[in-house]
C-alpha cells in the first residue's frame, strides 16, 4: 500500500495508436503516445493502480502507478577503452617522442 | 481534448501564452517585417545585459585552446593552424548558453503577469528556463521527449529531467512523436502559463548578448575581432542571436555553421529514437529549420539562420567524441558532448586558416551522468551501435559510430548553403501558396542572404 501525500512516478497514454498524428512515421503510428509525470498521491493506493497525483506546480494528474520515490538510475555508463585511446594517442602527438621522456 | 481539436485551437492558444500579438508583423503574404519585430518585441543589448547580469548570466571567459590549436597545427599545412579559442557557456547559471535564452524569455514572463512558465524542450533550454524560473519565482513546466516506446530513455535526456527538479520544476516526459506538441499546447491552455519558446524575439534577443561579448572580449584581449565564430547549429537561434549580437558591436566576423550527421535517421521514429547519440545540434534540426524557420513553436520564429551565415559545416558523431576527449585529456575541460560539435568543425577549420587568424567557438555545455561522452558511448554500445576506430567519413548514423583512427582524419564537410537557399525559397512558395509580391522577393533575399535576382531565378526555375 502506497500512503497519500507520497511522492510517486505515474504514467498514462496520452494518444492511442489509432489516434496518433498523421505525419508520424509507421514504426510510431504502432506504439501509443505515453506520459510520465510525478507528483503528490492524492488517495492512498497499489503499484498499478489508477491514481491521481497533484504535480510540482499543483496540477491533477491522472495515470496507473508505477514507482514510489522514483530516482535516478543513469550513470556513467560502462567503461569505454576506446577514450583511453584517444586520450594516449593525442598526448603521444602532442608531447610524445623522446624529448619528452 | 481530442488531438485534431487542440491542434485547431493552435493559434489561439498561442497567442495568448505568447505575450505578443505576431500578426501586426504581418505583411499578409510571405514577408513579414522581421526586424521591426525584433525591435519591438526584443530587448536593447544594455538591457539584456542588466537582466542577464542580475539572473547569473553572460560575462563568460573566453579560453585560448593552446594545446588543441598545437595539435591542429601538427596536422596542417605549414603556416596554417589558427588559434582555436571557446566561449565557456557552461559558465552560465544552469550550464549552458541557453541561460540566455531564458533569461529574458523568463523575465517577460514576470514582467507581464504570467504566473509560470511552460517550454517544450529536451535539451539544455529546460533547465536554462527552470533555473531563471526559480529566481523569479514562477512555476515551471518541462515537457520532454524522453523514452522510447520500450521506456529506454536517452540518458542524455534524463540527465537534464533531472536537472530541471532539481532546479525544482516539474517535468512532464513523454514518448517519440512530434505530439508532444500537442501535450504542450493541453498544458498551456490548462494552466494559462507564458510560454518559453526558445523562438520568440525575446530568446533570440537573449543570445545577441553572446555575440556582442565576443567582440569586445576579443577587442580588448587582442585588439580586433576574431576571424570566424563557428556555432553549433540545431534550431538556429544560438547562430540568429550570435550573429546578431557580432553585427551589433560591428564585427565582421564569419558566421560558420556546424552540425552532426544524422542523416537517415528519422526524428519522429520510435525505434530510431535511441540509435543516436546526440539529441541536438544534429542534421535532423538543423537543416529542416534553416530552410524552413517557421516549423517552430510561434507563429514567426526569430531564429533565421540563413540570414546570417556563410557555411555551413557537418561533422560525424565519432569526430565529435575523439574531439571531447581530447578536450578533456589536452585542455582540462570537461564538457558535454553536444557543446563540442562547433569544436570539432572549428579543429578541422584552423588547419584551413592561417596560424595568425582566431576562430571561435562560443558555446561549451556542462556535463555529468548520462551526459557525458562515456556514458554515451556505453548507451550506443548497449543498443547495438557498433563503435570502432576508423575513417570517420565511413560513419553510418544509427549503425556504427567511427572514432578517427588519427586525429589527422577530422574533416569537415560543406553543406551545399546555395541549395538550402533554394530550398527555403520553395518552402515559402508551397506553405503560402501566393504569386510573391516585389515584397516578398526582396524578404527572401533577406531570408536567404542573397539578391533579389537570386530569388527570382529561383522561383523561375521553379515553375
Amino acid at each position: 500500500m502506497v500512503k497519500k501525500g507520497e511522492w510517486v512516478l505515474i504514467h498514462r497514454n496520452v494518444l492511442e495508436p489509432s489516434e496518433r498524428a498523421p505525419q508520424v512515421p509507421d514504426d510510431t503510428k504502432k506504439v501509443p503516445l505515453e506520459l510520465w509525470v510525478k507528483g503528490f498521491l492524492q488517495e492512498d493506493a497499489n503499484i498499478g493502480d489508477e491514481v491521481t497525483v497533484l504535480t510540482r506546480t499543483k496540477r491533477i494528474e491522472r495515470g496507473t502507478l508505477l514507482e514510489v520515490n522514483p530516482y535516478y538510475k543513469h550513470d556513467f555508463g560502462k567503461f569505454v577503452p576506446e577514450l583511453l585511446q584517444i586520450s594516449e594517442q593525442v598526448k603521444e602527438i602532442l608531447f610524445g617522442g623522446a624529448d619528452n621522456e | 481534448m481530442s488531438y485534431e481539436g487542440v491542434m485547431a485551437r493552435r493559434a489561439e492558444i498561442m497567442k495568448k501564452a505568447a505575450g505578443l500579438d505576431f500578426s501586426v508583423f504581418e505583411s499578409g503574404s510571405i514577408a513579414f517585417d522581421y526586424e521591426r519585430m525584433m525591435k519591438e518585441a526584443g530587448f536593447t543589448i544594455e538591457e539584456i545585459q542588466k537582466i542577464q547580469s542580475e539572473h547569473g548570466v553572460g560575462n563568460t571567459p573566453v579560453l585560448e585552446l593552446r594545446n588543441l590549436t598545437a595539435l591542429a597545427r601538427k596536422l596542417a599545412p605549414k603556416g596554417k593552424g589558427a588559434r582555436i579559442f571557446i566561449k565557456d557557456e557552461a559558465a552560465n547559471a544552469s550550464g549552458s548558453f541557453k541561460a540566455r535564452r531564458a533569461a529574458t524569455a523568463v523575465y517577460q514572463a514576470k514582467k507581464l503577469g504570467y504566473k509560470g512558465v511552460v517550454t517544450a524542450t529536451s535539451g539544455n533550454y529546460g533547465a536554462a528556463v527552470a533555473s531563471q524560473a526559480a529566481m523569479h519565482g514562477l512555476k515551471c513546466i518541462v515537457v520532454q521527449e524522453c523514452y522510447d516506446s520500450r521506456g529506454v530513455g536517452q540518458p542524455e535526456i534524463i540527465e537534464k529531467a533531472r536537472k530541471c527538479e532539481a532546479l525544482g520544476a516539474e517535468v512532464v516526459q513523454l514518448s517519440v512523436g512530434p505530439e508532444l506538441f500537442y501535450t504542450f499546447l493541453t498544458i498551456l491552455e490548462e494552466t494559462g502559463y507564458f510560454n518559453a519558446s526558445l523562438y520568440t524575439p525575446f530568446a533570440i534577443a537573449g543570445v545577441e548578448t553572446l555575440g556582442y561579448e565576443i567582440a569586445m572580449q576579443f577587442r580588448e584581449k587582442y585588439g580586433r575581432d576574431p576571424d570566424a565564430v563557428v556555432v553549433t547549429n540545431a534550431g538556429g537561434g544560438n547562430l540568429t542571436g550570435t550573429a546578431r549580437g557580432l553585427r551589433k558591436a560591428g564585427a565582421q566576423t564569419k558566421i560558420i555553421a556546424a552540425s552532426v550527421d544524422l542523416t537517415g535517421l528519422h526524428m519522429a521514429s520510435d525505434t530510431q529514437f535511441n540509435k543516436k547519440s546526440f539529441t541536438t545540434g544534429h542534421t535532423g534540426f538543423g537543416m529542416p529549420f534553416s530552410t524552413w524557420p517557421d516549423r517552430s513553436d510561434v507563429p514567426r520564429s526569430a531564429a533565421r539562420p540563413l540570414r546570417y551565415l556563410e557555411r555551413y559545416l557537418t561533422v560525424h558523431q565519432g569526430e565529435v567524441f575523439y574531439i571531447t576527449e581530447a578536450l578533456a585529456t589536452l585542455e582540462g575541460l570537461e564538457k558535454g558532448p553536444a557543446g563540442n560539435t562547433a569544436l570539432t568543425a572549428a579543429f578541422a577549420l584552423a588547419q584551413e586558416m592561417d596560424e595568425d587568424q582566431m576562430i571561435v567557438v562560443q558555446e561549451t555545455e556542462y556535463t555529468g551522468a548520462g551526459k557525458h561522452v562515456q556514458p554515451q558511448l556505453s548507451f550506443a554500445r548497449e543498443n547495438g551501435i557498433e563503435i570502432k576506430f576508423g575513417d570517420p567519413k565511413d560513419e553510418i548514423p544509427g549503425k556504427n559510430i567511427i572514432l578517427p583512427s588519427h586525429p589527422s582524419l577530422i574533416k569537415v564537410n560543406d553543406a551545399d548553403v546555395v541549395r538550402m537557399r533554394k530550398s527555403l525559397i520553395k518552402n515559402a512558395l508551397a506553405n503560402y501558396n501566393v504569386e510573391p509580391t516585389e515584397e516578398d522577393i526582396k524578404f527572401l533575399a533577406e531570408e536567404t542572404n542573397s539578391t533579389v535576382e537570386f530569388v527570382k531565378e529561383t522561383i523561375a526555375s521553379l515553375k
